[in-house]
């Protein structure tokens, strides 16, 4: 009785459907945690990696000459910036816009370095649905190829202060 | 004749159980309990504006309210609701399944005070707005001091709580007021117990120096060092929550069915996996946060989860395993699944627990495994599939475990018998119900993208502008209304709970009047009156009923987790 102690000694291996299910239990569980670093070599979805410690205000600055060399264009008063494909992109959430908006090309690679210029992010690229983390002092790089056209929105989902749900962002991704 | 009424006076006798209750600890289980329900009522009122706001063609509260009110629905429901419910059952379980008395009144009425003050403080600092920042309160998003005082402080309390546990399990090892080992449910709330010194110290290094900071004297914690303090608490907060629940598991399914576990040594070897395997798992809220490596990510996830994953599968295998172990020893024998049809589905104890087990199990687990796995996570950080994930487990299954054990508490601790028995019957399938729809609605409003803790799903006033599929908005319709009958559900207990403690007829001196008929009722009396007896055998009565459920389970499982890695290939690459 789980309310009683037992008695004596009660230590017994499982047996019969109980070691069966923990058995299958098991097995399962070492499925998953195959899975995982499978994936981490095979696919081709990943959380990224590289991060660099940066300052809030040296990575503005980089972010800020990224667009002077690169702008060709803008939309509702934000510049529309488009990388080198191969290149290094700068992408900085602040309260509350996504800045610049990024022009790429499909099926092209680029590393997007993303930071915060205050409180922490959350990058939401839409509607595909793919999410990271955005904390001030870190860059984090993403290593990115765009594998459809169209344009995407890009939102922050980490709260962010009064003004979070009117923080969006653009990347355009053109065919090739 | 003197010594006699001294001990009469110190503890009384169990009519249904014939438990020893120590009326010094007594008091605090009701003080802790009551305490537990008030909370639950203030973020209830939360939840419900919440529901109504994410409902996005009601958006009933301003933004300034939204937030406000998510702070307060996450601090009270998580840490007030929960924590408090938790302290009386480490008040019940050391003492009268140990037969014993509490180590130290003192201490009891100390960590109580403490508990108190902290969340009255942070309640008023969040009403007051001051405090807009989520029960999270990531740097540099900063609240007034006295909003990390507040939960340090009840932080603190708990802490003196466990402590006074463990001295009772000691006093009641040195005076031998029991042979062998502690009863399962008190080895269940000791792994909670532990597992929450764990927690809480993780917490004192997240939130002290945070205070420090919003007092001036300390400059900020690095945010993402914060972030891995704070899961520290946070995840294994869940932790201690799922062993908590697990422990109402096995005492519920005793006292309603007659259950026995099968196996101690299996029962006790899982809660003892939660123990050694939980303490990194906090790395699957950091799986898409920079300045950790995916090394440390995969490790920390596969290694710490899934043995903790396996526990809880073991448990949701043993629980209903012996409950269909004493259904069939009780005659009911037809079929496969006879014995399901005929458990006490009558008694709201029961299909509270019985429901807590099967939300947990199904949604909760499935999701959250899955979530937690590093590169699906890209698809669900601070989507709504994460709340959608939680209230599955810490809400369908810990907080309906616990509205369970009430209708135990009540009779059994009050002393009181119910009003409105029929509406009692219901509360477990609305509130679970309710969840449960809400839960599929976070969820897939979720796989759309739609965020978490934002007050506007459609972006409106945006620079840029976005929005939802209409599809979503109607997923989003669904969590309005799930939420709405969950609150129902909520309230209902509410009233019920309160209706009995304090004008419910007494049942002082009576055996607790039972929710099945006279004769379902023997015969669990019976089982409960010779389970003690027979530790040890009845191992040849067969479960196939549980193996087809585990079955089901596991292959619901493997479905869903195939068909999010199918989903994430999909995506663009990243790396
Ligand atoms: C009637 C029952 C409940 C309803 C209708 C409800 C509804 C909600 C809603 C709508 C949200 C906001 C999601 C968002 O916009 O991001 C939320 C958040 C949350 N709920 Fe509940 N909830 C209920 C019960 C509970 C309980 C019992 C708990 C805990 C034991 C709980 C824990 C939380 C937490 C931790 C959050 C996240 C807060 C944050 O993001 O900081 N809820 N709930
Ligand atoms: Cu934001
Ligand atoms: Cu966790």
């Amino acid at each position: 009785m789980s309310i009683f102690h037992p008695k004596g000694n009660w230590y017994r291996p499982p047996t019969g459907a109980e070691r069966l299910w923990v058995g299958l239990a098991l097995a399962w569980c070492l499925v998953m945690s195959i899975t995982m670093p499978w994936w981490h070599f095979q696919g081709k979805q990943n959380a990224p990696q590289t991060t660099y410690e940066v300052d809030p205000s040296a990575f503005i600055q980089r972010v800020n000459q990224f667009v002077e060399t690169n702008r060709v264009g803008e939309i509702n008063n934000v510049p529309i910036v488009e990388p080198e494909p191969g290149g290094d992109a700068y992408l900085l959430g602040q309260m509350w816009q996504w800045y610049p908006v990024l022009k790429l090309k499909k099926n092209q690679t680029y590393r997007i370095h993303v930071s915060s210029a205050d409180l922490q992010h959350g990058l939401s690229i839409l509607p595909i649905n793919m999410n990271i983390h955005v904390l001030p002092g870190y860059d984090y790089v993403m290593e990115i190829t765009p594998t459809t056209a169209g344009e995407f929105s890009l939102i922050c989902n980490e709260f962010c202060g009064i003004g979070h749900h009117r923080m969006t962002g653009k990347i355009i991704v053109e065919e090739t | 004749m003197s010594t006699e009424t001294v001990k009469a006076a110190a503890h009384r006798v169990c009519e249904t159980t014939g438990l020893s209750i120590f009326l010094k600890a007594q008091f605090f289980v009701k003080i802790n309990a009551v305490l537990a329900v008030i909370f639950l009522l203030v973020g209830g009122i939360a939840a419900l504006l919440l529901a109504l706001t994410r409902w996005s063609n009601v958006m009933l509260l301003n933004d300034i309210w939204y937030y406000r009110m998510i702070t307060l629905h996450g601090v009270n429901m998580l840490v007030f609701w929960i924590i408090f419910f938790e302290m009386a059952i480490l008040y019940f379980a050391s003492t009268t399944l140990l037969n014993t008395k509490m180590f130290s009144k003192k201490l009891a009425h100390v960590s109580l005070a403490l508990m108190v003050a902290g969340a009255v403080v942070t309640n008023y600092i969040i009403l007051k707005g001051q405090a807009d920042v989520m029960l999270t309160s990531y740097p540099p998003l900063e609240a007034h001091p006295l909003f990390y005082l507040g939960i340090i402080l009840f932080a603190v309390g708990a802490l003196l709580v466990a402590f006074n546990f463990f001295a009772t399990l000691y006093i009641a090892k040195k005076n031998k007021t029991y042979e062998g080992s502690m009863p399962l449910v008190t080895f269940g709330a000791a792994t909670a117990a532990i597992i929450a010194v764990v927690a809480l110290l993780h917490g004192a290094a997240a939130l002290v120096p945070t205070f420090f900071w919003s007092m001036g004297w300390m400059e900020m914690m690095d945010p993402g060092v914060y972030r891995l303090l704070w899961w520290g608490l946070g995840h294994h907060s869940q932790q201690i929550n799922v062993a908590a629940m697990v422990s109402v598991w096995y005492f519920v399914a005793t006292i309603s069915t007659g259950a026995k576990p099968l196996n101690e040594t299996v029962c006790r070897g899982a809660f003892i996996l939660y123990i050694l395997f939980i303490n990194l798992a906090a790395a699957h809220h950091l799986l898409v946060d920079p300045g950790l490596s995916s090394e440390w990510k995969i490790w920390n996830t596969s290694y710490a989860m899934y043995l903790a994953v396996l526990a809880s599968m073991i448990h949701g295998y043993t629980v209903p395993a012996s409950m269909e172990v004493a259904m069939r020893r009780k005659g009911y024998n037809k079929g496969i699944f006879g014995w399901f049809a005929k458990l006490p589905w009558k008694d709201p104890g029961f299909s509270a627990v019985a429901l807590s087990a099967i939300i947990f199990g199904f949604i909760g687990g499935i999701t959250g495994v899955t979530l937690g796995t590093e590169q699906i996570n890209i698809m669900a950080h601070n989507t709504l599939r994460i709340p959608g994930h939680f209230h599955a487990t810490v809400v369908g299954g810990t907080t309906l475990a616990f509205m369970g054990l009430c209708y135990y508490l009540v009779p059994l601790i009050f002393q009181k018998d119910f009003y409105m028995k029929k509406l009692a019957r219901i509360q477990p399938w609305l509130f679970g119900g309710g969840i449960v729809l809400m839960s599929f609605g976070m969820s897939f409003a979720g796989t759309y993208g739609v965020p978490r803790r934002t007050y506007d799903s459609d972006f409106g006033g945006a620079i840029l502008e976005t929005g939802f599929d209409p599809i979503a908005h109607i997923f989003l319709g669904l969590l309005g209304v799930g939420g709405v009958i969950a609150f129902v559900g909520l309230l209902l207990f509410l009233v019920l709970i309160v209706t009995a403690v304090f004008f419910g007829p007494s049942i002082k001196g009576q055996k607790m009047p039972t929710w099945q008929s006279a004769r379902e009722q023997k015969m669990t009396d019976d089982l409960i009156s010779i389970g003690y007896e027979e530790e040890g055998k009845d191992y040849h009565i067969k479960t196939p009923g549980t193996i087809v459920l585990v079955l089901i389970f596991l292959l619901s499982f493997a479905i869903y987790y195939f068909a999010n890695w199918a989903a994430l290939a999909d995506l663009w690459h990243i790396r």
